[in-house]
């Protein structure tokens, strides 16, 4: 067997011990991200516990995708880009020295919002990229079968492994790209508007499967549609003006939202 | 379990827990070693850039240490037997072709660009573009043959003598019709630039905001008032640039002007004469200079040739840079 | 506002003077094509590409050393000059933001616009005058210092307009920078790349000046790296201006050759990004 699933995110610690003394899986402490002078993440802490589903909710230009992409040090690409605060993941900060973004990159996987699957490589070599560009050898083949079947793409694509990715629809590419990130074993997923360049089948279909992958993974997915919140996640976070406003259990922001911004926001009064 | 949590508690690092079948040490020593060797190779360039000017410095040093350079730009007689090297001639040669080769080229690129990009169906554009660029893949030695066998003996019987009946009272078409000569090289020249004219004027006129043009159109304009109101201002200086460019190319274009200009170091006021250029006598002269003042003098030549293109082709450069970005900093 | 019918015939009118510029480019295109063509291909034959040539008034010979020179030196000028040329310009795209960068690029952009003989005169000092005769190395010293800032720049292009999505979607699989950048960015950008070289080699083939008094001239066949040695440019530049009939004639020939070398590798380079765009999303 792969010599990473000994590791899986199945054996992590059971929180059955005690829901109040888990350390959740991912924990946000005081994050700020600034774009040169502009202050895109202001000060925002919250938590999310394991195998569960956490939105991230918010007008355009909020700041939730910047967020999103500080949990996997993203922004360490972009020059100007300055991150202070914690985000600790199984406890461990990622903003230390100690932590190669890298290896952190494997942990953390990440699906984006337009499907980019590379252009130059098969179906299969798609998804066995994370492997075989970081020179991980092995039974390959497994991991796709495995990875395709838990994106819910094996059976439109078996027979068609070694045909070039862009030939696939843009819901099949961008269930390629989370069959691809999955491949790697990450144990947190991170999902930027996965749905929103899709059409309402493909993204009836991600939505299905980010039902089954929460049994894995623990999923944190940034999404311009609350109905879309509101069916796939455990929790929902709100973001306005680059500040976490309120977060909650997901019924509760939608039905009895405490903050005023909160309650305009989700019934629509702005947006 | 318990134990395993309490090191995740102490800060024990996790990620080292997991299995890593790679090189994960060296991740980022590869990163290290990687971009170091980008930046070597992008400093290679600036390397070769110095090596350019630090080797035609040294060649040309011996000339300099007994000729003044002023003395050797505005010396008009070269005689490597006496020792005596004025560049005039050739800086006037490489001057006059390369003017004639774009009062003729500029005009006719500024016509086909416009054509391709404006006048042509958009379906016919890349049949029009991809003749124009064989023109620039065609060598220059063979448009130096093709210079000896047609446009010298064309020159010879029928454009100069027409030239000299129709337009001989101006100085520069007077004298006797050999073919060789400032027109020759400066025709051959025209030819030569032209791609490259169109190609940067017509990558110019396409970003020409669409909005503008079809602001002209929609006001019922015609596609020659749409360009005259909005094409042309718009590119004005980038087709300013795209000559500088070709006068670069021309200035320092060596074979076929070495083959037409006829290799005279005199210096005439008609086209009609034979002349020499800076590039012409470095080609003829250099294998066979021998003592180090001669090959020096040659290689200032180079070095004015160098100098002058440099400032050229860095001027044009920049107006063809200023006009792409040019509509989005007006926005701003 | 002026008549209606004037503005039509301005209109007309210089759609035609545009048309007639189209004319004028195309005539001279055409004339050095059949020229080439029609006064070339009589003698061309096996042992012109496989003979060496013979003094002037003997049948036959032909520019085979030429030939070989030619290819041998492009060869060793793209051991030079394309990786470092390849290398310059991935430098530019990923890291050429910085002082150092925008020096970079403003440098391989007018460096490509110097004179091919300038270049020659710098080989000759670097190569030529340390070891005291011509030699191949030192023409193929110049052509590869001529392949450099014109691939640097070709290159940057067609690696900026990779998307900078397939870059994230590597970094965010946990691959390190060199391994993106090189497997990820510079594979997609393959085609693209190879094309810019078949241009860059197409370029220098065909060039003359920088060779005249650097790989200088042979009469025999060499594939010593220090000895002079025979191109296909300078044969021709020789033949041309010489005085002799059947000379000219070899010129003519030698310069088909050189144009169906020279349009060999346009044409791949065509062939190749016309599938690239076919390959394209």
């Amino acid at each position: 067997m792969n010599a990473l699933a000994s590791s899986a995110p199945d054996s992590a610690p059971a929180v059955a011990a005690g829901a109040a003394i888990a350390t959740p899986k991912v924990e946000v402490q005081k994050l700020n991200v600034w774009f040169a002078k502009n202050h895109a993440v202001k000060d925002t802490s919250l938590a999310v516990q394991v195998h569960t589903v956490l939105a991230v909710i918010g007008p355009s230009g909020c700041g939730k995708s910047t967020f999103l992409r500080a949990l996997n040090r993203m922004h360490d690409l972009v020059p100007v880009a300055r991150v202070t605060g914690k985000v600790l993941v199984d406890g461990q900060d990622l903003y230390t020295r100690e932590v190669d973004p890298v290896l952190l990159r494997r942990r953390v996987g990440m699906v984006f919002q337009r499907p980019n699957p590379f252009p130059t490589m098969s179906i299969e070599e798609n998804v066995a990229a994370g492997l075989v560009l970081n020179g991980i050898s092995g039974n390959h083949a497994e991991v796709v079968e495995r990875s395709l079947r838990k994106a819910a793409l094996w059976d439109e694509v078996k027979d068609r492994l070694g045909h070039a990715a862009t030939s696939l629809s843009g819901g099949q590419q961008q269930r390629l790209c989370i069959a691809r990130a999955l491949a790697i074993e990450p144990e947190v997923l991170l999902m930027d508007e996965p749905a929103s360049a899709l059409d309402p089948i493909a993204t009836a279909k991600i939505e299905e499967l980010i039902h089954e992958l929460k049994e894995h993974y623990t999923i944190i997915i940034v999404t311009h549609s609350m109905q879309q919140a509101a069916r796939v996640s455990d929790h929902t976070a709100f973001f306005y003006m680059g500040e976490l406003v309120e977060m909650g259990a997901t019924e509760q922001i939608f039905t009895n939202p405490k903050e005023r911004r909160t309650e305009d926001y989700v019934t629509g009064k702005f947006g | 379990m318990a134990e395993s949590r309490a090191n995740v508690l102490d800060g024990a690092p996790p990620m080292v827990e997991r299995p890593q079948s790679t090189d994960t040490a060296g991740e980022g020593a590869g990163d290290r070693l990687y971009y170091g060797v980008l930046w070597v190779l992008g400093f290679f360039v600036l390397v070769v850039a110095g090596l350019i000017v630090l080797n035609l410095a040294l060649v040309s040093r011996p000339l300099f240490a007994v000729e003044g350079v002023w003395d050797f730009v505005k010396g008009d007689d070269w005689d490597p037997v006496t020792q005596k090297f004025g560049a005039l001639p050739f800086i006037y040669g490489t001057l006059v072709t390369s003017l004639v080769a774009v009062v003729v080229a500029v005009p006719v690129a500024i016509g086909l660009a416009l054509f391709i990009t404006q006048f042509a169906p958009h379906k016919l554009a890349p049949f029009l573009s991809t003749p124009v660029e064989w023109l620039a893949a065609i060598p220059s030695v063979v448009y130096g043959l093709w210079g000896l066998a047609v446009l010298v003996p064309w020159l010879r019987t029928s454009v100069e003598p027409f030239l000299g009946r129709a337009f001989g009272f101006l100085p520069f078409f007077k004298g006797p019709p050999i073919g060789f000569g400032y027109l020759a090289a400066g025709l051959c020249l025209a030819v030569m630039i032209l791609p490259t004219v169109v190609s940067v004027s017509a990558e110019v006129m396409k970003t020409t905001p669409e909005a503008q043009r079809e602001a002209a159109l929609a006001l019922g304009a015609t596609t020659w008032e749409s360009v005259t109101w909005s094409v042309m201002p718009h590119s004005r200086a980038g087709i300013l640039g795209a000559s500088l460019l070709g006068l670069g190319r021309a200035l320092g274009e060596t074979m076929a002007v070495t083959m037409l200009i006829g290799n005279s170091r005199n210096i005439s006021i008609s086209l009609f004469a034979p002349g020499y250029s800076l590039p012409a006598v470095i080609a003829n002269e250099f294998a066979e200079a021998t003592d180090n003042i001669h090959i020096g003098a040659l290689a200032a030549c180079g070095l004015i040739l160098f100098v002058i293109t440099f400032l050229l082709n860095a001027a044009a450069r920049w107006l063809v840079t200023a006009v792409q970005k040019g509509p989005a900093r007006v926005v701003t | 506002m002026r008549h209606f019918a004037f503005r039509r015939f301005m209109n007309v009118f210089m759609t035609v003077l545009c048309g007639v510029a189209l004319v004028a480019a195309f005539i001279p295109l055409i004339s050095v094509l059949y020229l080439v063509i029609s006064k070339g291909a009589a003698g061309l034959s096996w042992d012109f590409f496989t003979q060496l040539p013979k003094p002037v008034g003997e049948e036959g010979g032909g520019i085979g050393n030429a030939l070989v020179g030619t290819l041998y030196m492009v060869g060793l000028a793209c051991l030079m000059g394309l990786p470092v040329g390849v290398g310059a310009g991935v430098f530019l795209a990923e890291r050429g933001d910085g002082t150092v960068g925008k020096t970079v690029r403003f440098v391989a952009e007018v460096l490509s616009g110097v004179p091919s003989i300038v270049i020659g005169i710098v080989a000759y000092a670097m190569v030529v005058i340390p070891m005291r005769h011509f030699s191949a190395l030192a023409g193929s010293v110049a052509l590869a210092i001529m392949i450099v800032p014109y691939l640097a720049c070709s290159t940057e292009e067609l690696i900026r307009v990779v998307p900078t999505s397939l870059r994230e979607a590597s970094l965010a699989l946990g691959v390190t920078n060199w391994r993106t950048s090189l497997l990820v960015i510079l594979r997609t950008a393959m085609t693209g790349v190879v094309t810019a070289c078949l241009l860059a080699v197409a370029r220098v083939a065909g060039e003359t000046a920088p060779l005249l008094f650097t790989a200088l001239n042979n009469q025999y066949w060499n594939v010593s790296p220090v000895q002079p040695t025979a191109s296909l440019t300078v044969a021709i530049y020789n033949y041309a201006i010489s005085p002799y009939e059947d000379w000219h004639a070899k010129a003519w020939t030698a310069a088909l050759v050189l144009l169906m070398l020279v349009g060999l590798l346009n044409l791949t380079s065509r062939v190749l990004t016309r599938n690239r765009l076919k390959g394209a999303r």
